[in-house]
């Protein structure tokens, strides 16, 4: 029995990390750009589709890892230096409306290249197998997922804290005005910051696709989920997003065995909660 | 070197700058005085950008500078110190000073905590940690930092005690010692009169006096007509 809820855990760690991932991008261009992207799930979904073409082409699941996070991420540049930077300065609303059109486009495109219906992307031949401990057996896959993603995210951290960009990302997250007096290309950081951001949702898309595929309808609902761990964690914030993905996975995981109809309803009844105790998350700031 | 020509400067539809003509020259430190309002705080923003002028001119070393981005005004030199300072609260003291560094500047780090060893001392603490007096020193230092070839100041002893103040004057007379020339808006007459070689009034958007520091000392009735303040 106890190795059911283990088994549950693990699996919503995995999750979150996936969870993490989607939502720290999200939450790092709202944080400097004050941006919200309502496409940021679209660009998760490409991710899942690009890796399954990769695969599919080449069987090479490796080089989706490396090639749909760039692709990705290129994308959201293009798209940042001709549209997403002429809104920045209007109200979240018509920002809201317009990454959504894009996120309608990216959706209805993907139907169009890879059909309706979902497509599965098979385990990478290396992770096939389960690692035993004892009487407990683990699939290989899922705990890569969860190392791997750890990985990023101390290279993010990194990133963020220990580097000059980092430092100026953060520094552009209080006055982007007193970053440019300093002499730094505001638009560069701009640019930089949304494609890395949307990249992180491809790279969450790719790793999450052996587990679930990839579906035109993935996008929406994992929009969702990603704003409930922004709200839950704080905007902006590092810390609170990889806390709060990690939460909301594995909440949503042991539910899943517990009380599988409510699983869904109880994450945005834990996001209700906090935001009645912590109006700015839990790690947010006023 | 800098020159001001004739500038309008406008905040939505309200008229803020009604023609501003000044210019300060190798190695001057030149103050801007006036009331609150009088559009002091609007001439900086306009020289680096954040308020572009919509008529006029400002040229920098001989180069036509307005309607640039701020940030490509800011790498020709031109450095403002903002009346708030604008330190990053969220990032420590040397992070403030790390996003400003340029290889060129003849102040590197370690000149930089020469110059302010109370900095050196806090260079681990964040930007929100810092006394007002610590805040202006960061915002002096992040500017020097940053390879400036003019530095503007507003209001940099604003609400500071008048121990610090005097910290401050130390520190201006020091830049003004190396050549840097230097636009000060200031409030408080006495530090003006310590440091500079020129001033200019201003009033509702219009320079209504130019003169000498000694021609400023030898006329009170300046003073009197223009900023009603006590020295």
């Amino acid at each position: 029995m106890l190795n059911v809820y283990l088994f549950q855990i693990l699996n919503g760690l995995g999750l979150g990390m996936i969870y993490f991932l989607i939502s720290v991008g999200l939450t790092l261009i709202f944080g400097l750009l004050n941006f919200v992207n309502f496409a940021h799930g679209a660009f998760f979904l490409l991710g899942s589709y690009l890796c399954y073409t990769t695969v599919t082409l080449t069987g090479n699941f490796w080089l989706s890892l490396l090639l749909a996070p760039l692709a990705v991420g290129l994308l959201a540049w293009l798209l940042e230096r001709s549209l997403i930077r002429r809104i920045y300065h209007l109200p979240h609303t018509f920002q809201i409306l317009v990454t959504l059109g894009i996120a309608l486009i990216i959706q209805e495109v993907s139907i169009m290249l890879w059909g309706p219906v979902g497509k599965s992307v098979p385990t990478p031949e290396l992770l096939r197998g389960i690692v035993r401990l004892g009487h407990f057996a683990y699939p290989q896959y899922r705990l890569f997922l969860i190392g791997f993603a750890a990985l990023v995210a101390v290279a993010l951290w990194l990133l963020l804290e220990r580097t000059r960009f980092g430092a100026l990302v953060r520094a552009g997250s209080e006055s982007t005005e007193t970053v440019s007096l300093l002499g730094t290309n505001i638009f560069r950081l701009f640019s930089i910051t949304f494609a890395l951001g949307v990249a992180l949702a491809g790279l969450a898309g790719v790793l999450s696709a052996p587990l679930r595929g990839a579906n035109p309808f993935l996008g929406p609902e994992i929009l969702g989920v990603a704003f409930v761990v922004v709200v839950i964690g704080g905007m902006g914030s590092f810390g609170g997003a990889l806390a709060a993905g990690l939460m909301v996975g594995v909440v949503q995981s042991l539910m899943a065995s517990l009380w599988p109809q409510g699983s869904s309803l109880m994450i945005y009844a834990a996001m209700a909660v906090v935001i009645l105790l912590r109006p700015y998350g839990l790690f947010g700031r006023a | 070197m800098l020159e001001v020509d004739d500038i309008h400067s406008y905040y939505d539809k309200s008229h803020v700058l009604e023609g501003v003509s000044l210019h300060v020259e190798a190695g001057e430190l030149v103050t801007l005085l006036g009331r609150n309002g009088a559009g002091k705080t609007t001439t900086l923003k306009s020289i680096v950008g954040l308020v572009p002028p919509r008529q006029g001119a400002v040229r920098f070393e001989g180069r036509v500078i307005n309607g640039q981005e701020p940030f490509r005004i800011a790498r020709q030199g031109v450095a403002l110190v903002p009346e708030h300072r604008g330190i990053f609260g969220l990032l420590s003291v040397e992070e403030n000073l790390k996003i400003a560094a340029r290889r060129r500047s003849r102040w590197q780090l370690a000149d930089i905590y020469r110059l302010f060893p109370r900095l050196e001392e806090r260079r681990r603490n964040g930007g929100n940690a810092l006394s007002g007096g610590e805040q202006q020193m960061l915002a002096i230092a992040r500017a020097l930092i940053n390879d400036p070839r003019i530095l503007l100041l507003d209001e940099p002893t604003e609400g500071l005690a008048p121990v610090i103040v005097d910290e401050i004057v130390r520190i201006l007379k020091d830049i003004r010692g190396l050549g840097l020339p230097v636009l000060l808006v200031e409030q408080n007459l006495r530090v003006c009169e310590q440091l500079a070689d020129r001033h200019y009034v201003l009033e509702q958007g219009r320079v209504v006096y130019h003169g000498s520091a000694q021609a400023f000392r030898d006329d009170p009735a300046i003073r009197d007509r223009f900023l009603a303040l006590s020295a």
